[in-house]
């Protein structure tokens, strides 16, 4: 279960961003915003590497002593970025695997969505309720 | 079970053919809506008509636009309807660029849907093709932009109009073409010379939507296309170099 949940575009400015509600919610767009750092790293260290066997998921781009941030990026440069609490130890890779591919299969739908201009906010309900249904349900 | 199987690629079959022909109508009704009206409508014709048969947004119907506004305009509404319908590939170009490659995982991990052997699977492609296997990995394929443009050749080519692009060639300094010899759009037409003046308002959409894929796969292009004699067309991709 996710603590904030991003979607980064291409040119690195966020298409859609929710965390769960707590005092602090600038904690999560400031760790988002700095694991873009990382996953541009990961993408061009990857470049020089074998590239067939580049994938998307990127996985646990930094840990911090709270929360775990996680990394996806898709074809067209757009990132996925998921923050998760470090004390959900149950979590695991597969699991984080499976709510990446559920966000892109939803932002596919999204990106085909005729109402959609690519590059705007995300702004779709469907979207919403997908990242409701991964995100911890708190009060 | 395998009449499940048997009734699933039955029905997969038949949506692929009934895709490809609505998608061939549909574009014939849109190039046949959005473009302008016969450019040269006759002598008898009151200047005034002229001009309201064509939707510009610089000149509007009125009889006050000098004598020789008529052709220009005309020729101003059509090089707009052929960028609207540009844009309208574009768009979904777009949308293609994003869904493709389709990122299933591969067969052997554990959390890949069941798939039965030969069945296409239905999320991933809009007209339910079999994928290629190299595509079912969640991989980052391109290595540069020849790898993007064998994509488009292949791959784009047989999601939308279930053949491949017969050639690809390149100066290796920016700019491709691309040749198919039986262009499905194209090939209800005529088979020769004629209507060749008419068949270059048919390639807008598909040089959108080249360009479109082009986009989203993060390289800036410019599409032209040319035919030289129906079906076969060529598709010239220029990289623009930002």
């Amino acid at each position: 279960m996710a603590v904030c949940v991003a979607v980064i575009a291409k040119e690195n400015y966020p298409l859609y961003i929710r965390s769960v509600p707590t005092e602090n919610e600038l904690k999560f767009h400031y760790m988002v915003h700095t694991s873009l750092d990382v996953v541009d790293e990961k993408i061009s260290a990857m470049g020089k590497a074998l590239v067939d066997q580049r994938e998307l998921y990127l996985g646990l781009l930094y840990p911090t002593e709270d929360y775990k941030v996680y990394g996806y990026v898709t074809n067209s440069r757009v990132k996925f970025v998921m923050v998760v609490d470090s004390s959900n130890t149950a979590l695991r890779d597969n699991e984080i695997r499976s709510m990446f591919r559920k966000l892109h299969s939803s932002y596919t739908d999204v990106m085909c969505n005729p109402f959609y201009n690519p590059g705007d906010c995300i702004q779709s309900r469907a979207f919403d309720s997908m990242v409701t249904s991964m995100m911890i349900q708190v009060c | 079970m395998r009449a499940r199987s048997a009734g699933r690629s039955l029905g997969a079959g038949g949506r692929r053919m009934a895709d490809a022909v609505l998608f061939e109508f549909l574009h014939t009704e849109m190039v046949a809506e959005l473009w302008a009206h016969d450019p040269d409508p006759g002598p008898g014709v009151h200047r005034e008509q002229r001009h309201t048969r064509v939707p510009t947004a610089t000149c509007s119907a009125s009889a006050s636009c000098p004598p020789g506004c008529g052709a220009l305009c005309v020729r101003k509404g059509q090089n707009m309807s052929l960028s609207v319908l540009e844009g309208m590939g574009f768009r979904v170009g777009q949308a293609l660029g994003e869904r493709n490659p389709a990122w299933l995982p591969p067969s052997s991990s554990p959390w890949a849907p069941q798939a039965w052997p030969g069945d296409p699977p239905a999320s991933a492609w809009p007209k339910c093709l079999p994928l290629p296997p190299r595509l079912s990995r969640e991989t980052l394929a391109y290595r540069e932009e020849l790898d993007i443009l064998k994509f488009l050749c292949k791959d784009l080519w047989m999601a939308v109009f279930q053949k491949q692009m017969d050639s690809l060639r390149t100066n290796h300094q920016g700019t491709y073409v691309l040749q198919d010899n039986s262009f499905p759009l194209l090939i209800r037409m005529a088979s020769g010379l004629q209507y060749l003046e008419e068949a270059p308002k048919f390639l807008a959409f598909t040089c959108g939507l080249l360009r479109g894929t082009l986009c989203t796969l993060g390289v800036k292009s410019l599409v032209t296309a040319s035919v030289a004699a129906l079906p076969a067309c060529k598709f010239q991709v220029v990289i623009q170099k930002s």
